[in-house]
């Protein structure tokens, strides 16, 4: 017996989705502007680049706020509880059809594992590219009021290390995304807000916006 | 369409200015002194010292006199009369020839008098026709040519036309020497030139090579490679090249458009010609990018000399020079230049298994005193003595005297002759050695429309490809951080692709969840 479970508002829904948009133009017209490909002139890439990093800096300002003032940041408090069990499941259990060990609750809607690497893109790498980001952008004004050290070519290769374990991030996310019971199931729950849960026991309300 | 009418009345306004600044209090052709005949062209330069007192001083302390200078720096005795380039190579033991571009009358040899006052050309500089002064004869004007009473009725000032006469023609012809200075610049478009746009602003030179006291600003061969200042605030004293594009524009000079903050940090590192000056040589007359003197003296069956010309109809042979390479629409080099230069002279030990490089331009990549800048190279090939080592100075170019090589296609006379003359040492023995001059690239500055797209140097080929100094994104990127990158993103997507495909081959496994 199934039974659905409201796990995404709306808000964060469009959070999710216009910052998966953004991010992923932002790592192409990026990599345009390094010169990797050019799919686009420097000059255009540049700006997509711009508009693109200053729609999500906005983006994010809201995402954060709505976190603190929803108490929703809880969702991202780290746990090694069953972790065992998670990696075992991934690295095992899913191939012999084992059921998944985590069971979605809307207070805690993300598996441990989950935790663990949507903080580490919250903290390690999200900083990483907003920080190197800003200074590339306004290094002309910063240049003199930083270290030694620290000169675009640094600025420009964490930027890009950033891009990279975002890169990284965002090809293991979209493909755990199709890891649910159906391989479209996470990416419609995304969606739609309303996650299918297999265990009637985990239904505990109905729809609230938390 | 506003900004576009704006523009046009901002325009009128600067040509009614102009017009008006121009108009003088004083109708020179009603002058009693001016009034003719003159039997020499001295006697016109006494009639303007007559009420112009001081004008032949200042004229004789500057460079138009003097072809003299000294570089600060290092103390080289530089200026036309001794230097050495690798196009027409030296004026020395060629003066009656080369001189019709002094701003004097007669130097023809070094027994010229520098402190002769009425030797002063004043109509060299401020004639508006009428006035012709030809190879050959020594700065006096051409009789037949020229109607000493109507220029001397006539003076204005300074204009593209007085200047261009000779510096259009810098290195025996049309455009042959800086690529940015040639005849098209009398009569501009606003596409090749922005500001000098006959129908437009209409500038002249002194526009910007603004001249207080005959001594006019801005040289290459020292130039002012940066001037990181605001414009120049009319009346201040200060000691400033007033011919840069700062001193006008300032060096914030972008404001419109989303770029325009970005732009502005870029002349940090580049000089606003970088990207206001595409290319040369813009305006349909060919500069000399390559001068071969060894091919010079070949003639035809009937020993005459010979001129070749290619499809567009310039000349790339010619018995009396050897042979050119002509360039049109030349995409710059670009070096880091502090305004420094310092020259290979007629006393510089070189080494002839290399190319020669007659000037050196200096400064330091990514340094505060020094910005990028486009600059032409020109490629020479020129006699050398080969026990000095030293470049040498023939004499080319004057008839009559059984020497110079155009009249003799005799390297062993021309060379025996013009070292002579210049005074320098000449064993005999001469060879040809590849030598190389570089020119700044600073007038034919395109409208803005024009400039550079970003991705003409943000590229893996573009146009600063070689140049150190500056990170440049789209240029540069970090190999080892890129390999790195992606990489982890391929182990990743490989690790993804590996477990999707086990999940798919272990799908019958699974027990409905």
């Amino acid at each position: 017996m199934s039974e659905r479970l409201y796990l995404f508002t709306r808000f964060e829904r469009f959070w999710h989705w216009s910052q998966a948009a953004l991010i992923i133009t932002l790592l192409l017209s990026g990599f345009g502007i390094r010169g990797v490909h050019g799919l686009a002139d420097f000059e255009t890439a540049v700006r997509v680049h711009e508009t693109a990093a200053w729609l999500l800096i906005g983006l994010w300002v809201f995402a954060i706020f709505w976190h603190f003032t929803t108490g929703q940041w809880r969702q991202y408090i780290p746990t090694l509880d069953r972790i065992g069990a998670m990696v075992r499941y991934y690295a095992y259990g899913i191939f012999v059809g084992e059921a998944h060990p985590y069971r979605i609750t809307v207070e805690r809607k993300h598996n441990p594992l989950q935790r663990l690497a949507y903080l580490g893109v919250k903290l390690v790498i999200n900083p990483l590219v907003w920080v190197s980001g800003l200074l590339y952008l306004f290094w002309g004004s910063v240049r003199d009021s930083v270290p030694a050290w620290l000169g675009l070519e640094q600025v420009a290769g964490l930027h890009a290390l950033g891009a990279f374990l975002m890169l990284a991030f965002l090809i293991i996310h979209v493909y755990l995304a199709t890891a649910g019971h159906t391989p479209l199931a996470h990416i419609r729950a995304m969606v739609t807000g309303w996650e299918e849960v297999h265990d009637e026991s985990q239904v505990k309300h109905p729809p609230r916006a938390p | 369409m506003t900004i576009k009418r704006g523009g046009r009345w901002l325009l009128l306004m600067l040509a009614l200015w102009v017009s008006a600044a121009m108009a003088s209090t004083a109708d020179h052709t009603r002058f009693e002194e001016l009034q003719g005949p003159f039997t020499s062209a001295e006697e016109v330069t006494q009639a303007c010292l007559s009420c112009h007192t001081e004008a032949s001083q200042q004229v004789m302390g500057t460079r138009h006199w003097t072809w003299d200078y000294e570089n600060p720096h290092t103390g080289e005795r530089l200026g036309k009369r001794t230097m050495l380039n690798t196009f027409c190579i030296a004026d020395q033991s060629n003066e009656g020839f080369c001189q019709s571009c002094h701003v004097g009358y007669g130097w023809e040899d070094d027994t010229f008098d520098f402190t002769a006052e009425t030797r002063v050309d004043c109509l060299a500089c401020h004639n508006t026709g009428d006035y012709v002064k030809k190879g050959g004869w020594a700065g006096w004007p051409n009789e037949s040519l020229t109607d000493l009473v109507s220029a001397a009725r006539n003076v204005g000032a300074s204009s593209r036309q007085t200047c261009g006469t000779c510096h259009f023609y810098g290195g025996g012809g049309d455009g042959v020497k800086h690529g940015d200075l040639d005849s098209s610049l009398f009569n501009p478009h606003r596409e090749l030139d922005v500001h000098m746009d006959a129908a437009g602003l209409d500038f002249s030179c002194s526009t910007c090579h603004q001249t207080e006291g005959h001594d006019v600003p801005g040289s290459r061969i020292q130039g002012t490679a940066v001037d990181a200042h605001a414009a120049i605030t009319r009346g201040s004293q200060e000691e400033r090249n007033p011919a840069t594009c700062q001193a006008c524009h300032g060096s914030q000079p972008h404001e419109n458009g989303t770029h325009a903050q970005r732009l502005n940090e870029h002349t940090r590192a580049l000089a606003c010609q970088t990207c206001h000056i595409p290319e040369f040589a813009r305006g349909g007359v060919p500069t000399k990018m390559e001068w071969d003197w060894s091919t010079a003296g070949r003639l035809d069956e009937e020993g005459n000399p010979i001129q070749i010309k290619n499809e567009n109809g310039y000349v790339i042979y010619d018995s009396k020079k050897g042979d050119f390479v002509p360039g049109e629409n030349v995409v710059p080099e670009y070096l880091w230049w502090n305004g420094s230069t310092t020259f290979v002279t007629a006393e510089t030990v070189i080494d002839p298994s290399e190319r020669v490089s007659v000037n050196t331009y200096h400064g330091t990549p990514g340094a505060e005193d020094s910005r990028i800048w486009p600059v032409k190279r020109a490629l020479g090939k020129q006699p050398y003595d080969t026990v000095h080592m030293t470049l040498l100075k023939p004499q080319v170019a004057i008839p009559g005297n059984e020497t110079a090589f155009w009249y003799n296609f005799d390297w062993d006379k021309a060379l025996q002759a013009g070292t002579g003359l210049a005074e320098q040492p000449f064993s005999g023995e001469y060879d040809f050695v590849e030598t190389s001059m570089l020119w700044p690239i600073t007038h034919m500055v395109a409208p803005g429309e024009m400039a550079l797209a970003c991705a003409s140097c943000h590229a893996d080929d573009g146009r600063l490809a070689g140049i150190e100094g500056v990170w440049m994104p789209g240029r540069n990127r970090h190999q080892l951080l890129d390999r790195f990158g992606f990489g982890l993103a391929g182990l990743v997507l490989l690790g993804a692709l590996g477990h999707g495909a086990m999940r798919f081959a272990t799908r019958n496994r699974s027990k409905g969840h």
